[in-house]
């Protein structure tokens, strides 16, 4: 069985939802939504205090060359253009909308047949998905269009299609690939005529044998998709991890996945790439999975964007009494969140709900020196070293042990006997030495 | 419902912890245990529980009272020094020395540096080396194995193998009119022979080791490349001269080249953290022993290896950085 | 015997000579001129070596200002008009005076008055903690409370209050800036200590709306701009929802405490007493005694501090800023 080679941790699945079939959630009455929700510059809002807007209608248009436009996922009438606080744990600007039905713009097909016949070609596909808002939905939420720009005299060998979902807990990724199978197939062939690429591999780790099959089944009607079951290791879902398991090749430090052939993209992403370009509809909701230990009803949900938090965990049937920390995201990389207000966004996989007892740090102990983080770090590093040094604020030397290299996958303090926050340390020191990168090349 | 938390990723953790580890060395050494006390009767149990009583004492005295932190003897780590110092030192030991050398093992060799995880030292083996100067007479009267069920006789003491080895051919006699005197290859496996507590049964250390390698305490590369190093390099010697070098499966199975390799060099406190650091500690303990074993004054030199040893570790944790992500590689 | 010492000696002294001669030409073939004075200079001042002059320690601080031949620009900080004084007479020069200054905290988001909505649960750092949120109390403004501030002042000058989760400057500070910079959030500025260190500010860097920032702060800036209306020096500027003095402008008059709505604005060390008289009716009781408490405060840190050295005697007003540096400089040399 393939997987990565340096490091990882096997942390419990969890996979509570795993079962749960994607639901509709209601349109809450009033949606926030970020013009930041992607990597890069925050669009601009195009809208104003009182337009009425329709599903699918331009909210806010991109500003620079790595951001994406946002669209209205409700219909209604713009109630303010406000500061809401979103995962970041900061008030950012948003539009809120007080909803009123649910018209839909023209231009989007909603009939349910599933068209299989691309019929644009590589530069229309690219801006299309740049229209419609496509951003990557694993968490990143780098904006699609941007990885379908291969620069001159790079060479495209392999589409990798990022099944993984090595978050525990997590699995609206499980249900897209069960579910939604074929469209996303399609979504990947549309990449591939983007990339202008014959190969594409799809991994999915093999706790997910339902999905495997049914894919494979599916694959069979469709040239160049390769399925390939990877053994369970976090953190596969990693694009320099997935790289290496799928094609053993490794994306140098500092350097693109492009440098070794290949571009990665989530598999709900496919499906949003599916959706923009055969069905004209702009990303405006995804699947979301509302877990946890203590959650009544672990589920999997297709919400529109900007839903408040709350909405979906009332729709998992309530927040838990002993709840101690909502995270959005995974146990892994996942934010804390700071109240229940806080909007869904394009990069929101899922929705934690930890028990108070879980949600404590325990106590720290000595550093035994046993260098079982040296062991689990996928990317080569020395976690105890560099939180040491960045402790220490000697910033120089944690450039010098490549701290830019980090992937924040947290192996480091998931594995450590003595409970050291190694994460935090390193975290701080990358962001030093981040502005001190930045301040140089400024020079 | 009390506030919500805020933290940073990750929000959950494994199940490792210090205690975890440090017990888990304990139950390794519980086979050696057992068959030092088949051997040498309830005196080596009296040795273990002094050694292990007076470490964990005065971890507590220093913790409470010096340091005034936290309380921590229930990490195990004060337990396996304990264990360790009672292995090293002959079953028939005063009390008074084992107290000693549990204080120099655990206030010098350990406290005196912060306490666990900042001493660039193994602290049993310090004690035991303490002891080795300070006592040599009593550090070196070994008694002789005497099965428990054979009945309780009076104690019998007499030099380990190594030393009839060594003494043996310092006076210049040669291999082979030596090999009648000391133990068969197939007793030194089992551990019938005199010596200290730990160093007896070979078969009993493996079995920790295996039990470690398999809980994940320790790596491979440790005690491998001790051993490896050991054999080939003595290997040599006996290539050469058979009558003046003993053979490479003697050096291996007697001394505490075991104990040491599978229980005290892999001490992670004390030991480089990446795997070619360790490979490089482990082959410098491996010629540190030999040489000290073929030309040195004291027959055994496991403990004065790994405690040289010990010393370069910050330089090996330096110079040898584990093998990092995104080397380039060749495709088409 | 006698020869061997004879030779001995004879050969040794004559090595010595032959040494010597060649030092003395090495010497003279790489000798470096280093102007004298830069030792003299550094010997005037505090070697606090804090890089609050901007330079990486005294002796740099003290090339350039040998380097670049006039004072214009240099201040030490920590000596204060003193030093630079003395550094002049070295030097030949006008020292020019600056005026002496001091942290100055600008946020009062306590306990009590921006009340925890959530625990944050991780290192005590607050550049990690504001990466992954605003802070306890909700103000992405405010105060973490977690000490970065005190962890980098080398002159015991700033404390965290846990009572309050805000830190405290007290007279020890010598206004080196390393807690300005070690600040994530820009809460802590340099200001003028003032005359008789009497100094008014806005303790509140808030640049949201007044709603938000008032649901998240009892005590915050609401960018209302009563107090920029009612200054008679143009010393206040609004920028941002928020007022700022000039602590060159301002001449003390205290009217903005006085009309500010949220009792964003502070007064240190004034008198108690003369502020009842003026301004008693303009002033409901609530505010009176705010007013009161933020005093006492003060006093307070100053008591602890009077205790610590051991001078009971001395009324805090009496201390002047000056003493306590050179003290704390005297305990380092």
């Amino acid at each position: 069985m393939k997987t990565f080679k340096l490091g990882g941790v096997h942390p419990p699945e969890n996979k509570l939802s795993a079962q749960a079939a994607i639901e509709k959630i209601a349109i809450p009455k009033q949606v926030s939504v970020p013009i930041g929700q992607h990597l890069g510059a925050p669009a601009t809002a195009v809208v104003k205090k009182g337009d009425e807007v329709k599903v699918g209608q331009l909210l806010a248009k991109a500003t620079g060359f790595i951001s994406a436009n946002i669209h209205s996922p409700v219909s209604g009438k713009v109630f303010k253009i406000d500061n809401v606080y979103d995962s970041s744990g900061y008030r950012k600007p948003s539009i809120i909308i007080k909803v009123e039905g649910d018209e839909w713009v023209d231009t989007i097909d909603r009939s349910p047949e599933i068209d299989g016949n691309i019929k644009l070609s590589a530069k229309e596909i690219t801006d299309k998905i740049n229209e419609m808002g496509v951003v990557g939905l694993g968490g990143a939420t780098f904006p699609s269009f941007v990885k379908l720009m291969v620069p001159e005299g790079k060479k495209v060998d392999f589409l990798v299609i990022n099944g993984v979902e090595c978050e525990p807990y997590l699995t609206s990724d499980h249900r897209v690939m069960l579910e939604r199978g074929e469209e996303m197939l399609i979504g990947v062939s549309i990449l591939m005529k983007g990339l202008k690429t014959n190969k594409a591999l799809i991994g999915v780790e093999n706790n997910k044998p339902d999905a495997i099959e049914d894919l494979r089944k599916l694959a069979q009607k469709f040239k160049g998709i390769e399925i390939h079951p990877l053994k369970v290791q976090y953190p596969q879902g990693g694009e320099k991890q997935l790289i290496q398991a799928l094609t053993g090749r490794e994306v140098p430090s500092g350097k693109l996945p492009l440098e070794v052939g290949c571009v990665v993209n989530n598999v709900g992403t496919a499906l949003a790439v599916y959706e923009a370009v055969q069905k004209n509809k702009p990303l405006f909701e995804r699947v979301v999975t509302v877990t946890g230990k203590s959650v009544k009803k672990p589920s999997n949900f297709l919400t529109r964007i900007g839903t408040p938090v709350k909405e979906l965990i009332e729709a998992a049937q309530g927040l838990p009494d002993d709840t101690g920390k909502i995270i959005n995201g995974g146990p892994m990389m996942g934010k804390a969140l700071i109240s229940t207000d806080i909007p869904v966004v394009k990069g929101t996989s899922g929705i934690l709900i930890m028990p108070e007892k879980e949600s404590k740090r325990n106590d720290t102990s000595n550093c035994i020196r046993c260098a079982k983080c040296v062991q689990v770090c996928p990317m080569g590093l020395e976690p105890v070293l560099l939180s040491k040094t960045s402790k220490l604020e000697m910033f120089e030397k944690v450039e010098n042990e490549r701290v830019m290299d980090c992937i924040e996958c947290g192996s480091c303090s998931y594995t450590c006997p003595a409970n050291i926050p190694l994460l935090d340390y390193i975290r701080y020191g990358k962001n030093k030495v981040g502005q001190i990168l930045r301040e140089r090349s400024k020079k | 419902m009390s506030l919500l938390t805020i933290s940073a990723s990750p929000h959950v953790h494994g199940d490792n912890s210090t205690k975890k580890i440090m017990w888990g060395v304990v139950y390794a050494m519980i086979p050696a245990l057992l068959v030092s006390v088949y051997y040498f009767g309830l005196d080596a149990l009296r040795v273990v529980f002094i050694a292990v009583a007076a470490s964990v004492f005065f971890e507590w005295l220093i913790q409470k009272y010096l340091i005034k932190g936290a309380n921590t003897i229930m990490d195990g780590s004060a337990i396996i020094t304990g264990i360790l110092l009672a292995f090293n030192v002959p079953s028939n030991l005063p009390w008074w020395i084992i107290i000693l050398g549990a204080l120099v093992a655990i206030g010098m060799g350990k406290m005196s540096y912060g306490g666990l995880g900042k001493n660039p030292f193994n602290p049993a083996l310090v004690g035991r080396v303490f002891m080795l100067i300070s006592f040599p007479v009593q550090m070196t009267s070994w008694p002789k194995a005497q099965p428990i069920i054979d009945g309780i006789t009076d104690a019998v003491t007499g030099p380990t193998a190594l030393g009839i080895m060594k003494e043996g051919l310092d006076a210049g006699k040669t291999v082979s009119e030596l090999m009648p005197e000391i133990p068969s290859n197939m007793q030194l496996l089992i551990g019938n022979m005199g010596g200290s507590m730990g160093e007896v049964s070979a078969i009993a250390i493996i079995l920790g080791g295996l039990y470690m390698c398999w809980k994940k305490i320790i790596t491979w590369e440790i005690p491998i490349s001790i051993l490896l190093t050991v054999f080939v390099f003595s290997k040599i010697f006996c290539f050469i001269d058979p009558e003046h070098y003993v053979s490479p499966i003697f050096h291996l199975l007697t001394g505490g080249m075991l104990l040491g390799a599978i229980f005290m060099a892999t001490d992670m406190v004390s030991s480089p953290m990446t795997r070619y650091g360790q490979l490089v500690y482990g082959v410098g303990i491996g010629l540190l022993t030999i040489i000290i074993r073929v030309w040195g004054a004291y027959p055994e030199g496991m403990s004065f290896a790994i405690l040289i040893m010990n010393s370069t570790v910050p330089l090996l944790n330096n110079s040898f950085k584990p093998t990092r992500f995104g080397k380039e590689v060749k495709h088409g | 015997m006698n020869e061997v010492i004879i030779y001995t000696v004879g050969s040794l002294g004559a090595l010595a000579i032959v040494a010597a001669v060649i030092l003395y030409f090495v010497a003279q073939k790489f000798k470096v001129f280093e102007d004298p004075r830069i030792d003299d200079v550094e010997e005037a001042l505090p070697s606090a070596n804090c890089g609050g002059c901007g330079y990486a320690g005294c002796r740099a601080f003290a090339e350039a200002i040998v380097k670049s031949g006039t004072l214009e620009g240099f201040n030490c900080p920590v000596g204060g008009a003193d030093i630079m004084t003395d550094v002049g007479k070295v030097m030949g020069l006008e020292a020019a005076i600056a005026e002496p200054q001091i942290a100055v905290v600008r946020c009062n988001g306590t306990v009590k008055n921006s009340p925890a909505k959530v625990k944050y649960d991780g290192i005590s750092s607050c550049a990690a903690a504001a990466t992954i949120f605003s802070g306890e109390g909700g103000c992405s403004f405010g105060c973490l409370g977690l000490g970065d501030c005190e962890e980098s002042c080398d002159f015991d000058a700033i404390h965290v209050n846990p009572k309050t989760m805000i830190p405290e400057v007290t007279s020890n500070c010598v206004a080196c800036n390393a807690c300005v910079i070690a600040c994530p959030k820009d809460i802590i500025e340099l200001r003028n200590v003032g005359k008789k260190e009497r100094r008014i500010f806005v303790s509140c860097v808030n640049e949201e709306k007044g709603a938000p920032a008032k649901k998240n702060c009892d005590v915050a800036c609401i960018g209302c701009s009563k107090c920029f209306n009612v200054c008679p020096f143009d010393a206040i500027e609004m920028k941002n929802n928020r007022a700022y003095i000039d602590y060159e402008k301002c001449k003390l008059c205290r009217k903005c405490v006085v009309v500010c709505p949220t009792e964003a604005i502070h007064e240190i060390n004034f008198p108690l007493k003369k502020l009842k008289t003026e301004v008693k009716k303009e002033i409901p009781k609530k505010e009176m005694e705010t007013i009161k408490v933020d005093i006492t405060a003060n006093l307070e840190t100053k008591t602890t501090e009077r205790t610590k050295d051991e001078k009971p005697g001395e009324s805090p007003k009496e201390k002047t800023i000056k003493e306590t540096p050179s003290d704390n400089n005297d305990d380092k040399a």
